[in-house]
């Protein structure tokens, strides 16, 4: 989707306003969301990929204003109501609905930290042959999905050099909509900064992407 | 630069220091009627009014409009309410329903909250940086595989489970970033800066990244390659950091505590603190 999220490249957003003395969580409210985003993600009803994209489609104007936590309460919100975990009236209400059962968290205190150590593996242990490999000119494919896609837009059309072949991993574009895992070679590739920027750009400078052999063409 | 005082509508203040100085421009402005700078009606609706009364009213409208444009365009996907209230309200009245309906332990989310806070942060990312500078083995397994090699210290898991060190030298300077979300290697450096989230940084990293350092303080000579890691998978960079000049008597533990979270994004180097002398 060439949403506003898709930001590398522009410009005009103001400087960067880095705080010394940034407490993790600035706010409780923050804290709170952020772990409910965390012990929500274990009821396994989404995938990383699928909250990324909640967040995606908040509007434009909206994603601009939000704070990055409101975005994931937003998020969350969303993907809730979409999963039938909650209503709407209950989340509008804050309230359970009469007659609604009560389930019983699948993450406890005590599984928290293995939860954290174990993490969630985005690799795959398949057998799937990698279409390019490192040392080859690759283009990043001119493609405008209307969905999720890891392709930022600034790579789309470009020129690049397969840097390194990471191993077969989940393909997000397909996984965030639930369309299955679709596992194959994720690879790292140099764009020249003259590529993507023009003449202007420092001749030495590059920017590497992380692409999936479904974003790459062979150039 | 930013340009202020103007009737053009600049830059992206970020939204957390948003706040503050709406309030400090309300004081400020009590007299004046109209005042542009981006977010226009909500501010000029704001002197009129408060901004609770302000935010319930325009909800109530905004969610209206919402509806009215949703009968209208039956496959329209945006499902998100326009206009937020207080986030802490909904948050705790969100928290409480999913506590009452038994979908969350509200005691998980304290851990979860007081592992992010206390445990997990940057102290881990330089005690690996360290190591990597005193041990050229360590180095090299670190480089070859970061995964393994940060796990022989005890970190990785949820958000660094594939990471990737890249080293930077004389020659060579790599920085992060996230352009399509907040993409950071929690195991190592513990939860992103809100600066790394913003639109600034995720924004111009990738094509004025020069000019990026420079507000960060870093002026780097036209020889030095930038590599900028734009992190669009689930692979996580950690920055190794050049070791100072004049460092070369410090222990693991003095070396770790040189290492700030910056230069591990890339956005900083490594310096000595004025008296500390090899």
């Amino acid at each position: 989707m060439n949403g506003v999220h898709d930001m590398g490249g522009m410009q005009d957003m103001g400087p960067i306003q880095a705080d010394k003395n940034e407490p993790v969580f600035r706010e409780r409210w923050e804290a709170r969301i952020f772990a409910m985003n965390r012990a929500m993600g274990a009821w396994r009803k989404w995938n990383l990929d699928a909250s990324r994209h909640e967040r995606e489609l908040i509007p434009p104007a909206e994603y601009l204003r939000m704070s990055y936590y409101e975005k994931w309460l937003s998020g969350l919100v969303e993907l809730l109501a979409k999963s039938g975990l909650v209503t709407r009236a209950e989340i509008e209400s804050g309230t359970p609905e009469a007659g609604s059962s009560r389930a019983t968290p699948p993450l406890t205190a005590e599984m928290v930290p293995a939860m954290i150590a174990r993490g969630t593996p985005a690799n795959r242990d398949v057998p799937v042959a990698a279409r390019f490999k490192a040392g080859q000119r690759v283009r990043g494919r001119n493609i405008n999905p209307t969905g999720h896609t890891r392709l930022p837009r600034y790579a789309r059309g470009k020129l690049g050099t397969v840097e390194r072949d990471h191993g077969v991993f989940v393909f997000p574009d397909t996984n965030a909509h639930f369309q299955g895992e679709k596992p194959q070679h994720l690879y790292s590739v140099r764009f020249a900064a003259r590529e993507l920027w023009g003449d202007a750009a420092a001749p030495r400078d590059a920017v590497y992407v992380n692409l999936w052999d479904d974003h790459l063409e062979p150039a | 630069m930013r340009r202020r005082g103007s009737r053009r509508v600049t830059g992206i203040v970020e939204p957390e220091k948003r706040g503050l100085r709406q309030k400090q421009k309300i004081r400020a402005l009590s007299a004046v009627q109209v005042y542009y700078d981006g977010r226009t009606a909500e501010r000029v609706h704001v002197m009129k009014t408060s901004r609770r009364d302000f935010i319930a009213n325009a909800g109530a409208a905004a969610a209206a409009m919402h509806d009215l444009a949703h009968a209208q365009e039956p496959e329209h996907e945006h499902e998100h309410s326009l206009v937020p209230s207080d986030p802490a309200l909904r948050v705790k009245s969100l928290e409480s329903l999913l506590v009452e309906k038994g979908l969350v332990d509200p005691a998980a989310l304290d851990t979860l909250i007081d592992t992010y806070e206390r445990k997990i942060g940057p102290r881990n990312g330089a005690q690996v940086v360290a190591r990597a500078w005193l041990d050229p083995t360590y180095k090299r397994r670190l480089l070859a595989n970061a995964d393994s090699a940060i796990a022989e210290l005890g970190y990785g898991g949820q958000q660094g489970e594939h990471m990737v060190v890249v080293e930077n030298t004389p020659k060579v300077h790599n920085m992060v970033v996230c352009t399509l979300c907040s993409c950071y290697p929690w195991p190592v450096l513990g939860l992103p800066p809100v600066w790394y989230k913003s639109a600034p940084y995720r924004s111009r990293s990738v094509i004025d990244p020069r000019g990026v350092l420079r507000e960060f303080g870093l002026e780097l000579p036209e020889d030095v390659e930038i590599r900028v890691h734009d992190s669009t998978a689930e692979l996580r960079y950690l920055v190794l950091p050049e070791r100072p000049a004049g460092s070369e008597k410090l222990n693991e533990e003095e070396l770790a505590a040189l290492v700030t979270r910056d230069s591990m994004i890339g956005v900083a180097k490594v310096t000595l603190p004025p008296g500390v002398h090899a």
